[in-house]
């Protein structure tokens, strides 16, 4: 149960994850930044950076407030793109933003988010799913992600923290971006030594 | 530059992945593609190398892999192939049931009909059990439904199950 007047800054670790979908996360967009983002280019695999773990960010910091609406602008503008980390705009650290909420295989949603330091406090049920990702845009990969999630981490510019249950596509797409602020692509998480295949169809 | 593609084939033991790239990077090659996988318990390799070195010279310096006897070992030259992607849709075709002759002739065979194309296929023989797992790229005019139909009757002539479901990658 959120209640938004009351976020769980100070708390922290005690607040307990809602059982639905997170109200304040879900009210959250790239507004309440309050500065434009501007689009940022997209760097591609085999750039060290996407296999560096990103530092941790104080999120109120103004230029993790700029790279938060960067980021949600250049995901904007880039055709069926769910989600964004900054690693993958040659930032190493630990930020990323995600939209599923056009996805079909989209559930429950927050819609536009961004959360700093985020991980992963609680995940259950994999199932394995092909994944494309713009960082490595001439190959695709099987992968196992759990499909119920909860995830901690905070907002940029109140850096409140917040903690958010997740189902199908978003528990994916939060798992896919962690993973990139952690150092990690899909092709670290392949199933099986043919489950890498070459990308076959381009929009 | 010049594309080889090279296979290397036979009786498995540990060590020869190590030997065989060896032996090429030491002719100063390099491995793009390769896939290697155990067929009945048979070593089976088959990888496309791109350098300097003749045919010739790769198949004399792999020689020392295949003196023993029990492993065989070729080398082709290639011309560079531009990969023109398809613009079809990529699908999962999965086959099994009693062993008899014909399946994946019979099956393919209804694939190749439509246009469609195997672009990786793996086949395993367990007991009476047969198993056949394609990935497909089909055009995109190809009506699906049609082509279900016809695999499900030839299916049943062969007495096996047969089922066909998309894979589409989701972009994140």
């Amino acid at each position: 149960m959120s209640s938004p007047e009351a976020p769980g800054e100070a708390r922290g670790h005690a607040e307990p994850p809602p059982e639905t979908v997170n109200q304040r996360v879900a009210e959250w967009n790239e507004a309440e930044l309050g500065v434009e983002g501007t689009l940022l280019g997209v760097v591609t695999a085999p750039a060290p950076v996407l296999s560096a773990e990103g530092s941790r960010v104080d999120p109120t910091a103004p230029e993790v407030v700029q790279l938060a609406a960067d980021l949600v602008a250049t995901m904007r503008v880039s055709p069926g793109c769910v989600g964004l980390a900054a690693p993958q705009v040659g930032e190493s650290v630990k930020v990323f933003c995600v939209d599923v909420s056009e996805h079909p295989k989209t559930r429950d949603h927050h819609g536009t988010f961004v959360l700093c330091n985020a991980e992963v406090i609680e995940s259950s049920r994999n199932e394995k799913a092909r994944e494309g990702c713009m960082s490595v845009p001439d190959l695709t990969g099987d992968v196992k992600r759990a499909t119920r999630l909860v995830v901690r981490g905070q907002l940029p510019g109140t850096g409140e923290t917040v903690t958010l249950r997740a189902n199908a596509f978003e528990a994916r797409a939060l798992q896919h971006e962690i993973d990139h602020c952690d150092g990690f692509l899909f092709l670290d998480r392949a199933a099986g030594a043919h489950a890498i295949h070459a990308r076959k169809t381009y929009l | 530059m010049t594309l080889h593609a090279i296979t290397v084939l036979g009786h498995d033991r540990p060590g020869i992945i190590a030997e065989a790239t060896g032996i090429l990077s030491s002719l100063g090659l390099n491995l793009e593609d390769s896939s290697m996988t155990l067929l009945r318990g048979h070593f089976a390799m088959t990888l496309i190398s791109a350098g300097d070195a003749a045919s010739a010279e790769i198949e004399a310096a792999l020689v020392s892999l295949t003196e023993g006897g029990d492993l065989s070992a070729s080398v082709r030259e290639l011309t560079r192939e531009e990969a023109t992607p398809s613009q079809g849709r990529s699908w999962v075709l999965s086959v099994h049931g009693g062993d008899r002759p014909g399946i994946v002739s019979s099956v393919v065979g209804r694939v190749a009909a439509v246009g469609g194309n195997v672009t990786d296929l793996t086949t395993r023989l367990a007991g009476d059990l047969y198993v056949l797992v394609a990935e497909l790229d089909l055009p995109v005019e190809v009506d699906v439904d049609t082509l279900r139909d016809d695999l499900r009757e030839v299916a049943a002539e062969l007495g096996v199950g047969v089922s066909l479901h998309e894979v589409e990658a989701d972009e994140l």
